[in-house]
């Protein structure tokens, strides 16, 4: 069942001093297009997004990525084939270049150039200042420096929730070419539009539990899918 | 006069912490106590380590009580360090560490290169004034590694995200910690002879020893904290960034100090 999954959550458990953040969650994440986690704050969204990247870890249960449990992976490894952006834009101190070298230390001037393209920032921004960006630029750029390293999975934390709407826009239509192009991608948001106008897939979380999900039904009745 | 001061002498100083009680009572600050004891505590303390000095300092005592005595010193700063820094995890054994690899190191210099002769008259006093001085800047290193890694959690939670390591995810934020801790001793070490006279060469000149000599023993011991310094803040913030992170390469929660 878990074998051809992306990820796979098993009766998982995170119990923070006694604060279960996620409670016999179990669910699985399909292998293409755009996930999206929906569900109200402090539901254990953003606790399921880390796990799938080992930046916390289960209490109890198991979680599978492409049906190897995360524990008995290289974390260094699987972070570097699951990339994540956080919900705040966190640039580095330093220039746009420096914050993508970071990222990957061998990159060349092209490859970062087509990072930023990849995310509507132009080329030509690798020598600003990248605390001075906006907020929406700012994310793009995080978004960018994720996308440089390649990654086979992305994730994203509620990234439009701190940016304005044009800005939201473009990151949208910018992952769902990524998408498009095969990058598997799980988007946590608390937007019933949002989930609407990106997410092929659903996962809906409450109270630490996954409590529904499957395709999403848009216009056409015979998909089956769940409705917004 | 030779600048030796006796118990007369002794006594009527006592009318300078009349004078700083006496400030307090006038401004109503409430800390006539603390500086009555205080003083008390300081005039006590004083006098039992000028005890033990003496009998350290006896012909005939080994050398090794010397060491005994650095030792305890160590073991008794790490202990003060982690009551200053309640909020760093696991403090106290880390100091210590650091204390011993900085004492090896500064005190090896000195020593072993025969900068000063290895009697109990100067490598008790020499491990005081190192370890002392450097007591400061381990609790100022390791507070402020803490509160880098906590305050930008997500910064540090993004690079390691990238498929960084711990140790490379802290790198920019130990530096800062390192920065803030060595500076201050720069600044004194600047500011040395211009600013102000340092405690070893004032006393050495008001024991009557000629100011050239006191100057070269002052610049001996500066740089021997300096190199202190460097050495202890070092270890402590390698070995906390061991600490703070796990060994899957999480950062574990930290704790805000509340003092």
């Amino acid at each position: 069942m878990s074998g051809g999954a992306l990820f796979a959550f098993e009766d998982v458990v995170v119990d923070r001093d006694g604060v279960l953040a996620l409670n016999g969650f179990t669910a699985v994440v399909p292998n293409t297009g755009i996930t999206a986690v929906f569900g109200p704050s402090g539901s254990g969204k953003s606790t399921m997004l880390r796990l799938c990247d080992r930046l916390e870890v289960a209490t109890a249960g198991r979680v599978l990525y492409r049906g190897l449990d995360v524990t008995e992976l290289d974390p260094l490894q699987l972070r570097r084939q699951v990339g994540m952006c956080m919900q705040r834009p966190t640039p580095f101190p330093g220039t746009v270049a420096d914050n993508l070298l970071v990222a990957d230390p061998q990159a060349d001037e092209s490859k970062m150039q087509e990072a930023l393209e990849q995310v509507s920032l132009q080329g030509s921004w690798l020598d600003r200042d990248a605390t001075a960006l906006s907020g929406g630029e700012a994310q793009r750029m995080c978004l960018a420096r994720t996308l440089i390293t390649q990654p086979d999975v992305l994730l994203l934390d509620e990234p439009t929730s701190a940016v304005d709407v044009t800005a939201a826009r473009t990151i949208e239509s910018a992952v769902r070419e990524l998408a498009d192009a095969s990058l598997a991608v799980l988007w946590v948001s608390h937007d019933p539009a949002q989930v609407h106008r990106i997410a092929d897939h659903i996962l809906e979380v409450d109270h630490g539990r996954c409590v529904g999900g499957g395709p999403i039904m848009r216009d056409d009745p015979r998909s089956g899918g769940v409705g917004l | 006069m030779t600048g030796v001061v006796g118990w007369g002498g002794l006594a009527t100083s006592l009318a300078l912490v009349v004078v700083a009680a006496g400030v307090s009572l006038w401004q109503r600050l409430g800390l006539e106590r603390q500086i009555l004891w205080a003083s008390a505590r300081a005039l006590v303390q004083l006098l039992l380590v000028g005890g033990l000095l003496a009998l350290l300092l006896a012909p005939n005592t080994s050398l090794w009580w010397s060491w005994a005595w650095i030792a305890v010193m160590i073991a008794y700063s790490g202990d003060v360090v982690r009551r200053r820094a309640p909020e760093v995890p696991r403090l106290g054994p880390l100091a210590v560490a650091a204390f011993a690899a900085a004492a090896l190191i500064t005190l090896g210099v000195v020593f072993g290169l025969r900068i000063f002769p290895l009697q109990a008259r100067t490598v008790v006093p020499i491990a005081g004034m190192m370890i002392g001085n450097s007591m400061t800047a381990t609790v100022l290193v390791a507070r402020r590694l803490v509160d880098e890694l906590r305050d930008k959690r997500d910064e540090v939670e993004a690079r390691l995200a990238l498929g960084q390591s711990s140790r490379q995810a802290a790198t920019p934020y130990v530096r800062v910690a390192l920065r803030s801790a060595v500076t201050p001793q720069i600044e004194t070490t600047k500011a040395t002879g211009l600013v102000f006279l340092p405690g070893a060469m004032t006393g050495l000149i008001l024991a009557g020893v000629a100011p050239v000599q006191a100057v070269l023993v002052q610049a001996v011991v500066m740089f021997l904290i300096l190199a202190a310094v460097a050495t202890t803040t070092v270890v402590v913030v390698l070995g906390l960034v061991r600490r703070l992170f796990t060994a899957d390469h999480r950062l574990t929660t930290l704790s805000r100090h509340t003092g």
